[in-house]
Parts: C-alpha cells; sequence; structure tokens
C-alpha cells in the first residue's frame, strides 16, 4: 500500500439499517415505559451524578438504543440508582429501571459485584 | 399546473445570448489542458458567438479565499480588476471558465448590491492599486450555463449521441454540478440548488440518462482546506468515496461535472482508493471516466478525444468511446502538438487502465 501521507477518513455516520438493536429491544420488553422517552433530558438535568461527571442517562439511552455499546458499561457504572431522574420523568418511565437493566443486559460484572457486596453474597 | 409552470420559472436564470469575455481558470488548463480551448472553439466555430479571451486575466483568488488565507478587500479588488479587463474589451457578459469563480464573482456583485460602502471601498482600492476604473457586468453565467443554453443547436451539429452503439440504450450519466454554482446564490443556477438543470439538460437533450443517486447532490470532496492540508485529505477522499459507493449499483458509464475541482477530483481519487483500499468502482477493475462538459460536448461533436486532452485523465476513457463508437488512433495518444511523442505514463498497479 501505498503511503500518501493520509489514509481515508472513516464516516462518523451512524448507519441505522445495520445498527444491532437487539439488546435494546429485550430491554422494552423488560421495561416498556421506555418507549414513551421523548428524549427530553430532564434526567440528565436532575441527575446528581451528572453534577460531578460527565454521566448522561439520556445519551446512554440513545447509544444503547442505536447498538453503539462500547464504553457503556463504564458510563452506567457511574449512577447511582438514587432514582431522582424517575420522579422528573414527565412521560412517567421507570428510568431506574432501565439502568439496572441495561446493566444487566450488558453483563456489567462491576454491578453484579457491588450487588453481591451490598446484600453480603 | 400552471402553478408548477410558474414556480420552475423562478428556477430560471437570464444568460447572456452574445458577446462574452471569457476569464480562464487558475487549475483547469493543467488538469484538463483542452476544456477551456473546445468551450472557445464550439462558442466561435459552432456557433458563431463573439468570445474575448484576454491573455491578461488572472486568478480570481478564489482557491485562497475559501482556503481563509486572502482577506475579502482583496477579492473584491482582484475581481474589480478582472471586471475593468472586461471594460476595456467593450464587453458588459462576464463568463468565468471556473465554477469558483463564478461563485466568487456572484458573491462579490451581490454584498455590493446589498452594501455600497463596499463597492466604493472597492472602487477606491483598485484606483489606488491600478489607476483603473471599473463597472459592474450586466451578465454573469458559467461556460456550462451557456452551452446549456444552446444544446439543442450543438445537438444538430454532433456526430455521436450518448448512445451505447452495441445495445441502443442510453448511456447512464452521473452529472456532479459544484457547489459554488449554485449552492451560494440558488437563483444563480439553473433548476436552483435543487434541480440544477445545467449538466442534467445537456445530458438528455444529447441522448443520455441521468443517473439518480442517493449521494447526488454531495460534495465531490476537494473542500479546498480539506484538501490543501496534507493531514485533512483523509476527510476529501472519505467524501468522494461516499459518492461512488453510492453510485456504484447504478453502474454509471461516466461523470460529468462543470467544476475544475469536482472533475478533477472524482477522477484521481479513484486511483488513490484503489492504491489505499484496493477498490475500484468501474468494470473490470477499472475506474469510472469523469468528463469536464466541454469534453462531453467535444467529443459529441466529432473532436479528436487526445486534441480534447483527454489522454491526461487518470481513468483512462478508451472504453467509454468504444461504447459510443467514437473513432480515435491509439497510437496518436501520447503525441503532442508538436507531433513529438510525449512519453507514456506509469501503469497503476491496481486501478486497471
Amino acid at each position: 500500500m501505498k503511503n500518501f501521507g493520509f489514509k481515508i477518513s472513516k464516516p462518523r455516520a451512524i448507519d441505522l439499517d445495520s445498527a444491532d438493536t437487539s439488546l435494546y429491544k429485550k430491554l422494552v420488553k423488560v421495561v416498556p415505559s421506555l418507549e414513551r422517552c421523548i428524549m427530553c433530558g430532564g434526567c440528565t438535568a436532575t441527575c446528581s451524578v451528572n453534577n460531578h461527571t460527565e454521566f448522561n442517562l439520556r445519551k446512554c439511552h440513545l447509544l444503547f438504543r442505536r447498538g453503539q455499546l462500547d464504553g457503556l458499561t463504564q458510563e452506567l457504572d457511574k449512577c447511582m440508582l438514587c432514582g431522582k431522574c424517575t420522579l422528573v420523568c414527565p412521560r412517567g418511565v421507570n428510568t431506574r429501571a432501565v439502568v439496572m437493566n441495561m446493566r444487566i443486559l450488558l453483563g456489567c460484572a462491576t454491578y453484579e459485584r457491588r450487588v453481591s457486596h451490598a446484600v453480603g453474597k | 399546473m400552471e402553478q408548477t409552470v410558474n414556480k420552475w420559472r423562478e428556477y430560471q436564470k437570464e444568460i447572456a445570448d452574445d458577446n462574452y469575455f471569457y476569464e480562464r481558470s487558475c487549475i483547469r488548463q493543467s488538469f484538463f489542458p483542452g476544456s477551456e480551448a473546445a468551450f472557445l472553439n464550439i462558442l466561435r466555430n459552432e456557433l458563431g458567438k463573439n468570445i474575448v479571451d484576454d491573455p491578461n486575466t488572472h486568478t480570481c483568488t478564489g482557491i485562497g479565499y475559501h482556503s481563509d488565507v486572502v482577506p475579502f478587500d482583496t477579492t473584491q479588488t482582484v475581481c474589480a480588476r478582472l471586471f475593468s479587463l472586461m471594460n476595456d474589451a467593450g464587453l458588459k457578459n462576464y463568463v468565468p471558465s471556473c465554477v469558483t469563480s463564478f461563485g466568487v464573482f456572484t458573491e462579490v456583485v451581490e454584498t455590493w448590491k446589498h452594501f455600497p460602502e463596499e463597492l466604493e471601498k472597492t472602487r477606491e482600492n483598485l484606483r489606488k492599486a491600478t489607476g483603473r476604473e471599473f463597472e459592474i457586468p450586466e451578465n454573469i453565467a458559467h461556460p456550462s450555463d451557456i452551452v446549456y443554453k444552446y444544446r439543442k443547436e450543438l445537438k444538430e451539429k454532433m456526430k455521436y449521441q450518448l448512445v451505447n452503439k452495441h445495445t441502443g440504450k442510453p448511456l447512464k450519466v452521473v452529472e456532479h454540478v459544484g457547489c459554488h454554482y449554485g449552492k451560494i446564490f440558488k437563483e444563480k443556477a439553473v433548476g436552483g440548488a435543487e434541480f440544477p438543470q445545467v449538466l442534467a439538460g445537456m445530458i438528455t437533450e444529447w441522448g443520455g440518462e441521468v443517473v439518480d443517486y442517493p449521494e447526488r447532490r454531495h460534495c465531490c470532496g476537494f473542500g479546498f482546506r480539506n484538501y490543501l492540508v496534507q493531514a485533512n485529505r483523509g476527510y476529501s477522499v472519505a467524501n468522494t468515496k461516499k459518492k461512488f459507493e453510492s453510485m456504484e449499483p447504478y453502474k454509471p458509464d461516466f461523470i460529468v461535472a462543470n467544476c475544475p475541482g469536482c472533475a478533477m477530483f472524482m477522477d484521481r481519487w479513484q486511483y488513490t482508493i484503489a492504491e489505499l483500499e484496493g477498490k475500484t468502482y468501474g468494470n473490470d477493475g477499472k475506474g469510472i471516466p469523469v468528463l469536464t462538459y466541454e469534453e462531453m460536448a467535444g467529443m459529441l461533436l466529432g473532436y479528436n478525444p487526445w486534441d480534447l486532452g483527454m489522454q491526461l485523465h487518470q481513468v483512462q476513457v478508451e472504453s467509454l468511446l468504444d461504447k459510443i463508437g467514437i473513432a480515435y488512433d491509439p497510437a496518436d495518444k501520447y503525441v503532442g502538438k508538436s507531433g513529438k511523442f510525449l512519453g507514456e505514463p506509469e501503469k497503476p498497479e491496481v486501478l486497471k487502465v
């Protein structure tokens, strides 16, 4: 291969036709209220963790929905499951359950460890 | 129906009939050395029009302006000097060869319309710099506008049509209109920014079929500073690749463009993509030939393809000439005007010629 001093940039466009949405479909089966989400961002605006980190539940939801799962496990690990977001959601989405089930579907090891520790197993 | 016709009238532009002042492009004479000569020949000898080709014309600053290295004051003054050359020739219809020049001139004239103080400042700057005065052209048209305007008259003189002589079917042609032609001021383009007809009109009139593919209006990838900085070229070529991948399923016979940068990049990047990723978009590992509209018109009028400079393309055009049935002498391909053999370029490894 010739060296031109540059390579062809990869597009950042999201191809929704080829996105793997299988996990998202499983998620809405467990938490059907998620389908009512209008992406208003109220959950993120009220999030205590978002005050101190870049954790953004709306972004996590969007990435999960598009099947862009890289780095999502570490991101979701920041949530304290306080449930404040559930209180402010204007569409009544069970956001706390959304986070928990996204973690389970992603096979989040750190979460399992923390739960095991918390319940003394 | 009446409403549709009236609406379509809004998408038309005024193109002068005769007496043009031609300004050559900075880059076309090296990229497509036969195209400007072919245009002048078509206008003078095929259509009998008066067009002045002044050797004193110079850059419009377009490349520097769109790369953010030339300030707008300078651009306005340089354009004003070109207009003063047109005034010297006693003409009022300005015809810049390059699409970016066309965009720059329309932008400058539009600025003067809305900000008369800029016009006065430019007059003062030109006076101080050169002692010249100038008048704004009555009509600014791109050469492709003029070829489009006289497409029917040219058709009568054409020896060939855009038809595959083996199958009798129209050739599938991708038309690519330069962004600076209609995307800056839509009313300056035939068909506006949404439905540019300038090349599509030529293709359909001359027997071809226009390919309507998803990325038809996407930029060719030149993008000025995106190309000029070597590290950014990956972005430039990615845009071109996006277009090729979008048009590939339609199996176009060739691409025609009215902008020097577009024709250049869609031609040369095919080599780069082939070398970097091993991908080619034509038949049998070949590329898709890219023509300027003058080359397309000249080819159909029966001009010698090698006089049109088509041997200097990256993607070779013989397969296209064979499809239409245009006669050419392979031995003549690399023989210069003086009769001397110019030498043959190296053949690329991946992109077949």
